[in-house]
């Protein structure tokens, strides 16, 4: 059984997103008999190319791509170059984790409510500095650039990326590169890029893709800040593809086939960026600079992550703020009067999305884990470790559903599940989910699964345990803090899904998700702060448990609090 | 446990990619402890992991390993019935001092929690069967582990330098009681070390590796 494991995680990867490529490609180019097209025709490009604004769609996604992997990337990198272990540097990696777990649509949300025209910012300012009585008519959210949505997403990506870099650091020991440079005469933070940076990104470099990919064919995050004429390329797919005119589904095909491509460009446009940094980076290094401008360097990279965090922490308390907000005159910086008003009327309507996103979280997270631990389970008893690095190892392909954008193989996942007669159901959704669960469930307890001293299981061998006595009674409960916290980031990951739930539940599963991002576009602030705060709140759930648990069963076992 | 087993080496050859790393033919009696010295990547891990059954796939291996005449070569790490004593005690840290006791103990055994209050009592450690294995000294946690090997009723015993990582005066005491234990017990042992007084206190014979 535990041997089928590693080949059922790829087939429940690779296969779904094979076929939905594959029903993206035929109507794309006029095949899809459901609906008429028994013929190859070149009509919906031509469709897809009539489009008004279709070039300057394109050219946002493709931008706000580029742009906010490379603000992400170069925020990060700059802050970890001049840590220097100081109680402000711990502090903002603190602040940074819980930031992970925020839904990307909650973030996005609160960064709307703070930088709108009529937001907190502007009430803070306001009538003080500026002289506004009543809202500037600017568009600054949507506005026709994608420069709020590049914040929107810069925001939640600079958490991600900064995990995934403390995660690969330990393995390149940095502390004794930069102190051998240092010996060399270069200043620290000059000492870190010139001798961790080029040994650290090709550890990063599949997340960092997938930042790429997710930013260029991110829907929730773009209905919300994104701009509207026309919108981004996915969010224009998603319309044509809820179209009441079926024949429009053509147009969507070609338009995910499409947005496939503008993902694949974005990649090459960053693979040859990477060429050109290696290239300007190895001159910097051979000329051999100490660094005259260190502390400008390390200043930038802990101002812009702490904005980063405090724009994201702001936006939050906004949320809070709006959701018991009474009346709230336009420059008045805080509400007349607090109420719970929104909060009793939004309760009736929370319960039922509340009970669903629980229990397509939790089938989903308990599948994948499962999953997980069997292929790490059975890699421990045949002995072979992953190949490592290479490019077609088994990492990239769970790597696989987060590079290729979801909007292009999910309609055609949706089109082979109609054609299969498959209802859309809680099960088909926490299928959907798991497609994006299980890469995040797996990478994050792979690791400690495979560091764990093989001797505690020898040693259970040894006193006549069996290898499933000595997975049950030793390796589970030792890995059991690792394991929940694998568990909280596949519930998060599930939660924020926006895409798979409303594509694969057609509409008739309504997750606390689904709902928030559907408010987006009626703005009313009071009921979008409820639900934006419910889905925020949602994931730290898991991983309070995820702390918790561990000291609460082995409170009395001192070994077994830290993490082992 | 008071009758004898016997643990024979027949012929056994450990082979790493085409090159011989260690020949061995040996007899262990009951009650002797037989020593394996030599330096680092001599083979005395891969030897000790061949006979528990835990040999790396990467690793070649030819001859019997025979437990009281029964050739075990072929069984699986549980059930060969030879238990392992490594430099850190490793006792189970989400259990008791009991609970580790307890964990190796055939499933048959009669009177588990007296035999338990018996071993903790015989290592002077009487009463300890409820504390949190993290709050012993090193010592303490030494002879617990010492205690869950023999209370598992192995039939033979391996030992991976088990003293190098106690502090001197400690050593020689945890060697004596050790040995004392194994010797009373009828138990086979192969000691591995690179520790001279270790194999003088064993008191058996000494081959030397990697010479």
């Amino acid at each position: 059984m535990l041997r089928l494991a590693p080949w059922l995680i790829v087939t429940l990867l690779v296969g779904p997103i094979l076929a939905g490529l594959a029903m993206a490609l035929l109507p794309a180019f006029g095949y899809l008999p459901a609906l008429g097209g028994h013929g190859f025709s070149l009509d919906p490009w031509r469709q897809l190319l009539a489009q008004p604004g279709l070039a300057r769609s394109v050219g946002v996604s493709f931008t706000s791509g580029l742009v906010t992997t490379a603000i992400s990337l170069a925020v990060v990198v700059l802050f970890l170059a001049g840590v220097s272990g100081s109680r402000l540097d711990r502090w903002i990696r603190r602040l940074v984790a819980p930031l992970l777990s925020i839904p990307h649509a909650a973030a996005a949300f609160g960064l709307a409510f703070l930088i709108a025209p009529s937001g907190l910012l502007s009430r803070l300012v306001s009538p003080g500095l500026t002289g506004w009585e009543r809202p500037p008519d600017v568009l600054i959210v949507q506005d026709p650039w994608g420069l709020s949505l590049m914040a929107g997403l810069i925001i939640k990506e600079i958490p991600f990326l900064l995990l995934m870099c403390l995660a690969a650091l330990p393995q390149i020991d940095p502390e004794r590169r930069v102190a051998m440079a240092r010996s060399l005469g270069y200043r620290p933070t000059t000492a870190w890029l010139k001798v961790v940076t080029p040994s650290l990104y090709p550890l990063i470099r599949l997340p960092v893709f997938a930042v790429i990919a997710y930013a260029t064919s991110v829907v929730d995050v773009a209905l919300i800040l994104g701009p509207t004429l026309p919108p981004t390329l996915a969010v224009s797919i998603l319309v044509w593809f809820n179209d009441p005119d079926l024949s429009r589904r053509f147009m969507a095909s070609a338009g995910a086939v499409l947005q496939l491509g503008v993902t694949a460009a974005a990649l090459i446009a960053w693979w040859c960026l990477e060429r050109l940094v290696a290239r300007l980076g190895r001159q910097w290094l051979a000329r051999g600079g100490r660094g005259n401008g260190d502390s400008p360097l390390r200043l930038a990279g802990k101002g812009l992550i702490g904005l980063a965090t405090l724009t994201a922490f702001a936006g939050i308390a906004g949320l809070a703020l709006y959701s018991v907000a009474a009346f709230w005159r336009f420059p008045d910086a805080l509400p007349q009067g607090l109420t719970a008003a929104h909060w009793l009327r939004a309760l009736p309507a929370l319960s039922g999305p509340v009970a669903t996103t629980a229990l397509i979280a939790i089938g989903a997270t308990l599948i994948a884990l499962a999953l997980t631990l069997a292929a790490l389970e059975n890699e421990q008893r045949t002995g072979r470790q992953p190949a490592q690095g290479r490019l077609l190892s088994a990492l990239t392909l769970l790597y696989l559903p987060l590079i290729v954008p979801q909007i292009a193989f999910l309609f055609g996942l949706v089109v082979v599940m109609e054609s299969l007669g498959t209802r859309p159901t809680h099960a088909l959704v926490i299928f959907g989910h798991l497609l994006f669960v299980l890469p995040y469930v797996f990478l994050s307890l792979a690791e400690s699964y495979r560091r764990f001293d093989p001797r505690w299981s020898q040693l259970a061998l040894s006193l006549g345990t069996s290898r499933n006595g000595a997975f049950w009674r030793v390796r589970l409960p030792m890995l059991l803090a690792p394991m929940l916290t694998a568990a909280a980031v596949g519930l998060a990951v599930s939660i924020g899904q926006y895409l798979p739930t409303l594509l694969l539940g057609a509409g008739r599963v309504p997750t606390v998700t689904t709902e928030a991002v559907s408010l987006a576009a009626g703005g009313n602030r009071r009921v979008i702060g409820v639900w934006a705060m419910v889905q925020a709140s949602l994931p730290l759930v898991g991983f309070i448990i995820a702390v918790g648990l561990p000291r609460l069963l082995w409170g009395n076992r001192r070994d077994m609090r830290g993490s082992p | 446990m008071s009758t004898g087993h016997r643990l024979v080496l027949d012929e056994v050859r450990l082979v790493l990619a085409g090159s011989t790393l260690l020949e061995l033919d040996a007899e262990i009696g009951p009650g002797e402890v037989f020593t394996v010295m030599g330096p680092s990547g001599s083979g005395k891990s891969t030897l000790l992991a061949y006979l528990a059954g835990f040999l790396a796939p990467a690793f070649q291996a030819s001859g019997r390993v025979l437990l009281d005449d029964s050739d075990i070569t072929r069984l699986p790490a549980e059930r060969r019935g030879i238990g392992l004593l490594f430099q850190d005690p490793l006792l189970f840290p989400h259990l008791s001092v009991a609970g580790n006791l307890r964990f190796g103990m055939p499933r048959a055994m009669p009177d588990k929690a007296a035999r338990v209050e018996t071993a903790l009592a015989q290592v002077g450690l009487a009463g300890f069967g409820p504390r949190d294995p993290a709050t012993l000294s090193g010592g303490q946690k030494a002879r617990v582990a010492l205690m869950r090997l023999l209370l598992s009723a192995p039939r033979a015993v391996l030992l991976d330098e088990p003293f190098s990582k106690l502090d001197r005066q400690l050593r020689h005491d945890m060697r004596r009681l050790v040995f004392d234990r194994l010797r009373e017990a009828g138990l086979p042992s192969l000691l591995v070390t690179h520790d001279r007084e270790d194999a003088e206190d064993a008191g058996g014979r000494v081959i030397e590796l990697g010479q």
